[in-house]
């Protein structure tokens, strides 16, 4: 299905947002996850159940301020 | 970078969150340097020009620094960079509400630090001048009228800081802290600005404790007039 990760356009088998980070080989931990202006917390991402057209945000700290 | 903000004796580091790239690991270096410096972690919301904006990327900084503490940007232009005072308000009263706890970066007007106090904020943080810009304290007498009126609150000179002395400025007007990046990282010798930049918060400070005198317009003689050779009574 088609979703939106990080703001470009993705074809993504994966139906939870835990599996969607192997998918798309997100290695580590030190992530944040918003689905459509929602944080996931880390305890919910395997549970948390993705739909076509949902937009993902994975974000990380960065320099800057 | 880090031998920087060893240099500065920084107790404080803002930081900023970005989109990671699939099998990047750009986040986790970055995190893995700040953890070994002795600092406390301050979030922000850099680059956000919307509320909703702000608010999720709170959020999500909370996620993964463990801490209710965010500097909470709203951007209204991209060329002056400036607050959003109107969106800056919303956004914070969300947040407190949430629990956060907000460190505004506002303009120097009081009439919007007053509305971010009211919200809850314990701290304001208006700008000396735009991010980036080195101008120093552009609007000087607002800034002497905000430490005036808000007494009781943590006040802090973000944005716009070019050199120690518009750092010892600050605290010299009473200001807690002064928060600075470009300054630094754009210097010829970073960590020898750092230290540049710790000398003139120190000097600040202490020069605030002592007193500070008033200016004036007229001249006022340090030597005293009688007893000054050569003088005659005019009559």
């Amino acid at each position: 299905m088609r979703v939106i990760v990080n703001g470009e356009e993705r074809e993504i088998s994966s139906s939870s947002v835990g599996a969607l980070l192997g998918e798309l080989d997100y290695e580590g931990t030190h992530f944040a996850i918003a689905l459509n202006y929602d944080v996931v917390p880390k305890s919910r991402w395997a549970e948390t159940e993705i739909k076509s057209g949902d937009e993902i945000e994975i974000i990380t700290p960065r320099q800057g301020g | 970078m880090q031998n920087a903000i060893r240099a500065s004796s920084a107790q404080i580091v803002t930081v900023s969150v970005r989109r990671e790239s699939a099998g990047g690991k750009t986040g986790d270096a970055f995190w893995k340097l700040i953890r070994e410096l002795d600092v406390t972690v301050l979030p922000n919301t850099a680059g956000c020009r919307t509320v909703r904006e702000a608010v999720t990327t709170a959020k999500l900084a909370r996620e993964l620094f463990g801490t209710p503490w965010i500097k909470l940007e709203v951007i209204a232009d991209n060329d002056t960079l400036q607050p959003d005072v109107v969106g800056l308000v919303e956004a914070a009263t969300i947040l407190i509400k949430d629990g956060f706890e907000v460190f505004p970066y506002c303009t120097e007007d009081l009439s919007v630090a007053t509305r971010l106090v009211d919200a809850g904020c314990k701290v304001v943080m208006p700008w000396a001048a735009p991010i980036g810009s080195a101008k120093g304290i552009i609007n000087r007498e607002a800034l002497k009228l905000l430490r005036d009126r808000l007494s009781d609150i943590t006040l802090v000179v973000d944005a716009g800081i070019g050199a120690p002395s518009h750092a010892a400025e600050a605290l010299e007007l009473g200001y807690d802290a002064v928060l600075l990046n470009t300054a630094i990282a754009k210097a010829a010798d970073p960590v020898g600005m750092a230290n540049a930049f710790r000398l003139g918060v120190e000097a600040g400070r202490a020069a605030y404790e002592a007193g500070l005198m008033e200016a004036r317009d007229f001249a006022s003689p340090s030597t005293p007039v009688v007893g000054t050779p050569f003088w005659h009574a005019v009559s």
